[in-house]
């Protein structure tokens, strides 16, 4: 009855009321992604807080999308101006173009695989014919890759890069914040590695992988490896210093509760220190994801891994008229990705914390 | 995925095959070229990664692969751009790279361990000539003076480096320094602008085992750029002139910052310039593959050199996935016309040679002459014997490959016994074809290596910073 009533009781409300606790959810939802802006015009349409409403969706869409404009125009405007030896610098609209370059690039290699099996089904057919009994070998088309196979290899690796560095940064960072000794002993090395550069480690790297990964898998080169291992190389210490910090500062009644009700050393881990320290260790992870992106594009040029930054690479040696524009596209669609990763372990942090705290 | 069979099909094919083999076995002890083809056995390998770096004269890879001849062989083959020369080498040896367009200097500096030490062999020369030297405009004017015009008034060519000599000692003089670039310290382009400047009386520098800057002694400091980061080197005045292959020299011109001097065919007519390189390891694991791979290449160098067909190659390198560069910049030196400087457009027929007067096959004397520089200028530190230098020829190129494949395109009849120097011994007949007239004969390089007035010679060799003579 009580149930029954309380639906009437509802229905009597306004609209705006009526969909307030949803609103609030997905505002909470989607607040992480940048796109509560939505879920302001929904209030707007329903009527609550109009002018409130207003306020929200000219901060949160409008100036960025004027702001947006204004570097476009500027842009368009500026770059004809500064002319190189490669050309007048291209603006957004010569970008746009090899954009859709690169696209109709992508689709003409499917073209290509449909010939190419037509081609083979052809010989074959004609193998046949002059002699039914002959041995037939079909293969599978090996393309090139597409600007969009590259931007897949550049997001493959840099994943991989990261889940090592995770794998290693977080257990050694809870290590040097549950132990100060452990920390006294490995902040040294730390410091000392922090600041050195992907392009330093890769001849070592390269020579190591060389010697140690001997067996080539497929679907696992070796350029694939070794740009991966200077990902993880670079990007393991922004984990490792937020984990170790996060843990150092769980608040000591939480260590002391662990201690009396005598937990066991693996519980003490996942039920206390690792919720508790949460926060830092994403924020370390988001750091580390942006710094191994950063990372990726300049060890992939040089470790011939068939990605974005071999792409910028090749462009340029290309050095013709369309290179700056296409360089441009690429440099664009790093800074969007980059962006996206971000954004994504937002929402994942937001997620985790959402479920703890509940 | 074979065709399933059953057993008694099976057998009888089998049986087939073998009498077939027996017949096969027969001819082959009874035909002279039927010698050579021997049972082109089963690929070992059908997918193939090639590496290559972007220049014009990696054209026979891109037709190949384009016009199919690869695919017709049964390869499928991925051609993939590689940062740098070094890069290039290392990726072949680790075996990333099934093989690649390599300097004809590097399979011999490999095999000799001059830089990482690997046995790579070749089986297949890529091109003949297709370098220039390019000065920048600065230089190019102070040099006018010294040239002597032809009657169109345009400056008479070839240029020698004695119309550069007065502009390096004046730098020289000022204390500043002559910088110049070349693309690998094994690089054909290394051999020549030493060639060209020490035939014009300027010291290039030498390189002694504690010193690999091969800058001892010299005149001119020269240094290792990669062809793409020319011009822009150039440009930025951080070298003041480079020897380098197309299309960074018109692309040179077409930026309107540097002016090309000389082409190598004037330096040395018909020179071997890219060979097909490959670990010793990979070909004697991959004979047939080997083998098919070579047979492509002749077949798009012998398409390359029919006239009709360059226009529709300059389209081919200018995809961006191969040269990449702009068509009109390929096109002047792929289509047999050379811009040395804008508006003074000449005839250059045989800048690119990928076919004719056998240019493909891998001669003993090309790879001598490499070793005769290399030892001139101290990368061999010590005097070799004359046995020593057609030694390591033999191991590093292979003819033999080479003809097994002419003679498979033969009975395909895919070509003609007119485009094989059959009946050679592997040793072009003596040439004085040079910037200098100095006479080379592969048979004597230590005869020749006594000729040049700048250069190691006899027992030298190079000491701190000092030419100790023995």
């Amino acid at each position: 009855m009580a149930l029954i009533d309380d639906a009437v009781a509802r229905t009597a409300l306004p609209l705006k009321e009526r969909l307030a606790p949803m609103l609030e959810r997905f505002d909470r939802t989607l607040k992480p992604l940048g796109l509560a802006w939505l879920v302001s015009l929904a209030r707007l349409l329903v009527g609550d807080r109009p002018i409130q409403q207003l306020k929200t969706i000219w901060h949160e869409l409008l100036v960025p999308l004027i702001a947006i404009a204004c570097f476009l125009g500027l842009w368009s405007v500026l770059a004809p101006r500064v002319v190189t030896s490669l050309g007048a610098i291209p603006g957004p609209a010569q970008v746009l173009q090899q954009f859709s370059v690169l696209w109709g690039d992508h689709v003409a290699e499917h073209d290509r695989e449909v010939a190419f099996y037509e081609r083979q089904e052809a010989r074959i057919a004609d193998t046949l014919a002059k002699n039914p009994d002959a041995e037939v070998k079909r293969q599978t088309y090996l393309g090139r890759p597409t600007y969009f196979d590259q931007i897949l290899t550049s997001l493959k690796t840099v994943f991989t890069g990261f889940l090592l560095a995770s794998l290693i940064a977080i257990p050694l960072g809870v290590l040097c914040g549950l132990s100060p000794t452990f920390n006294a002993a490995l902040n040294p090395i730390i410091q000392i590695f922090k600041p050195v550069s992907p392009l330093a480690w890769l001849p070592i790297v390269t020579m190591v992988v060389s010697a140690v990964y001997l067996d080539e898998q497929p679907g696992f080169p070796k350029s694939f490896v070794t740009s991966a291992v200077t990902v993880m190389l670079c990007s393991l210490w922004p984990t490792l210093i937020n984990t170790a910090i996060g843990v150092a500062s769980i608040d000591r009644d939480l260590i002391n509760v662990g201690r009396v009700l005598k937990l066991s050393w693996s519980t003490k881990i996942l039920r206390v220190v690792l919720p508790s320290a949460l926060p830092y260790i994403f924020t370390g992870l988001r750091l580390s994801l942006g710094v191994g992106w950063m990372v990726l594009i300049a060890a992939e040029m040089l470790a011939q891994n068939p990605g974005l930054g071999k792409f910028v690479w090749d462009e340029f040696q290309n050095g013709s008229s369309d290179s700056l524009a296409r360089i441009m596209v690429a440099v664009l669609t790093i800074g969007i990705i980059g962006f996206l990763l971000d954004r994504l372990m937002l929402a994942l942090q937001a997620a985790v914390s959402h479920d703890l705290a509940r | 995925m074979t065709s399933k069979l059953s057993s008694g099909r099976r057998w009888m094919r089998i049986a087939t095959i073998l009498r077939g083999r027996a017949l096969r076995a027969l001819l082959v002890l009874l035909a002279p070229v039927g010698a050579l083809v021997a049972e082109a056995g089963p690929l070992e390998k059908d997918q193939l990664k090639l590496g290559f770096i972007k220049l014009t004269d990696m054209a026979p890879l891109a037709i190949a692969k384009e016009k199919l001849f690869f695919e017709e062989e049964g390869l499928q083959v991925q051609i993939e751009a590689q940062a740098n020369w070094k890069v290039l080498l290392d990726r072949v040896i680790t075996g990333e790279l099934d093989g690649a367009h390599m300097l004809a200097g590097q399979p011999l500096g490999a095999t000799i361990g001059y830089g990482t030490k690997a046995d790579v062999v070749t089986a297949f020369s890529m091109d003949l000539n297709g370098n220039a030297i390019t000065v920048s405009n600065a230089v190019f004017e102070e040099m006018k003076g010294n040239l002597a015009l032809g009657p169109d008034g345009k400056p008479a060519h070839p240029i020698s480096a004695r119309a550069l000599k007065p502009v390096v000692d004046r730098y020289r003089a000022e204390g500043k320094p002559f910088n110049m670039g070349m693309v690998f310290p094994v690089s054909t382009h290394n051999y020549e602008l030493r060639y060209w400047l020490a035939a014009g009386g300027i010291r290039p520098g030498f390189y002694s085992p504690d010193n690999t800057g091969g800058q001892i002694q010299s005149d001119v400091l020269i240094s290792v750029t990669p062809p793409p980061q020319m011009p822009a080197t150039l440009e930025a005045g951080t070298i003041l002139g480079y020897c380098v292959g197309e299309p960074w020299n018109q692309a040179a011109v077409a930026k309107g910052i540097g002016v090309p001097i000389v082409i190598d065919d004037d330096i040395w007519k018909l020179n071997p310039e890219k060979v097909f390189g490959v670990t010793a390891k990979w070909a004697a694991e991959n004979p047939n593959t080997h083998l098919a791979v070579v047979k492509a290449l002749i077949r798009a160098g012998k398409w390359l050199d029919d006239p009709e067909n360059r226009a529709e190659a300059v389209k081919i390198l200018a995809q961006s996935n191969y040269v990449g560069a702009d068509e009109k910049v390929i096109a002047n030196s792929m289509t047999g016309t050379f811009e040395y400087g804008k508006g003074d457009k000449r005839a250059a027929p045989e800048f690119n040679v990928f076919f004719k007067h056998f240019a493909t096959y891998p001669f003993y004397s090309d790879a001598i002459w490499y070793l005769t520089q290399m030892r001139r200028w101290g990368q061999i530190a010590e005097a070799q014997s004359d046995a020593w230098y057609f030694e390591v020829a033999k191991k590093v190129y292979r003819p033999d490959i080479y003809m097994q494949a002419a003679a498979a395109l033969i009975s395909e009849g895919k070509a003609t016994r007119e485009d094989f120097p059959f009946g050679t011994d592997g040793f072009k007949p003596s040439t004085a074809a040079f910037i200098d007239g100095i006479e080379y004969d592969g048979k004597k390089p230590n005869d020749y290596l006594s000729k040049f007035p700048i250069g190691l010679k006899d027992m030298q060799t190079v000491a701190g910073n000092e030419v100790v003579s023995h």
